[in-house]
């Protein structure tokens, strides 16, 4: 029975003011017995304040075969990482 | 609390109680039966979690009942070592869970019923019982929007759905007016302010029944003949077979093994 529903990506968001965070998947017939559905599955330990749902067919990816030229030419470019600027002592921590 | 427990005798208190406690004790076991076998993966966690909120809220409705009645004995000890005849749950809650379709429109026609008898103990005088009706009330909020949506969807949904739903409503709807039957017990409680004559829930349950059975495009099965009403239903412990089956299984732990922790 299961496999005839859609599956959808379920985002929790943990407290107020954080982001929604995807925690998983599940199947449901529509958005909104995918929120009640991620209500039992997702949230019986407390887990959040606010659930989005999405359709997984909704989600476009890049593809894995792609990891070198997409992420690799970052992994030699140090100084994009704001890691250069002294910072003055009154500021303290940032 | 010793004003409550002054405007009714303990014992009638305690077997108010117990009436409601045995509810979602009974209740929650039959849901739980369904752990591990629920048509989606989903649907079994949602029943489970159902079959947990109502045994913590047994939990609580037995704990006092215990409390009250003064004799040493615990929520434990009501739960698993009465026997059938000591139980006061209402009949419909002790049906067996046939298909899903008929574990459902159980859970929709006692969630109806829930939420009214929740709310009005929220205003009752003895501020132990409304305390623990607030906070049951908004776990039952969601028993019953979950299972009217599921009524509706699978009411309002295929042939074979549907078909299931109209005879599953057929079958349980002669236990629904136990529910509403008031006896001596109802009427010291309602006296005293505690609680409420379960008459008074009728209208609410009533306007809830028509709305998702005409949204679920079900038969209301109108008048029809009420099983346990005459003071002969299992709120005065008169119970149908399957509670015995139900407590077997439900108690064999502590009966087999007396006191066993873990």
């Amino acid at each position: 029975m299961s496999s005839e529903w859609p599956l959808w990506e379920i985002f929790i968001r943990g407290q107020h003011g954080l982001n929604h965070r995807h925690v998983g998947s599940l199947h449901a017939p529509d958005a909104e017995m995918a929120i009640r559905n991620a209500r039992d599955v997702y949230t019986r330990r407390n887990e959040g304040v606010s659930i989005w749902v999405v359709p997984s067919n909704s989600i476009s990816a890049s593809s894995p075969s792609d990891k070198g030229p997409l992420f690799e030419p970052a992994n030699s470019k140090v100084y994009r990482h704001p890691t250069f600027f002294d910072i003055p002592e009154e500021i303290g921590h940032m | 609390m010793s004003g409550a427990l002054e405007a009714v005798d303990r014992a009638v208190f305690a077997e108010w109680l117990q009436r409601i406690g045995d509810n979602v004790l009974i209740l929650g076991h039959r849901v739980s039966e369904w752990c591990g076998h629920g048509p989606a993966l989903e649907e079994d966690i949602a029943l489970s979690n159902q079959a947990l909120d109502l045994i913590g809220q047994c939990q609580l409705w037995l704990g006092l009942a215990a409390e009250v009645e003064g004799k040493g004995r615990t929520a434990d000890a009501l739960a698993f070592l009465r026997d059938a005849g000591a139980f006061r749950n209402l009949l419909l809650v002790e049906r067996p869970n046939g298909d899903f379709g008929q574990t459902l429109m159980r859970q929709f026609l006692f969630d109806a019923f829930h939420i009214e008898l929740l709310r009005a103990l929220k205003a009752s005088s003895d501020p132990r019982v409304a305390e623990i009706a607030a906070k049951a009330e908004k776990e039952v909020a969601y028993h019953l929007e979950r299972s009217a949506d599921l009524v509706v969807r699978l009411g309002d949904g295929t042939t074979e759905s549907h078909a299931r739903m109209q005879k599953a409503l057929d079958l349980l709807f002669p236990y629904t007016g136990e529910m509403f039957a008031d006896d001596a017990t109802d009427r010291a409680m309602a006296e005293a302010g505690i609680a409420v004559l379960p008459s008074s829930l009728k209208a609410g349950w009533d306007r809830t029944i028509a709305d998702v059975l005409a949204e679920a495009t079900l038969t209301h099965p109108g008048e029809v003949w009420q099983h346990g009403v005459k003071g002969t239903g299992g709120k005065t412990g008169v119970h149908s077979e399957y509670l015995g089956f139900i407590l077997a299984e439900m108690q064999f732990l502590q009966r087999a093994y007396p006191g066993a922790s873990w």
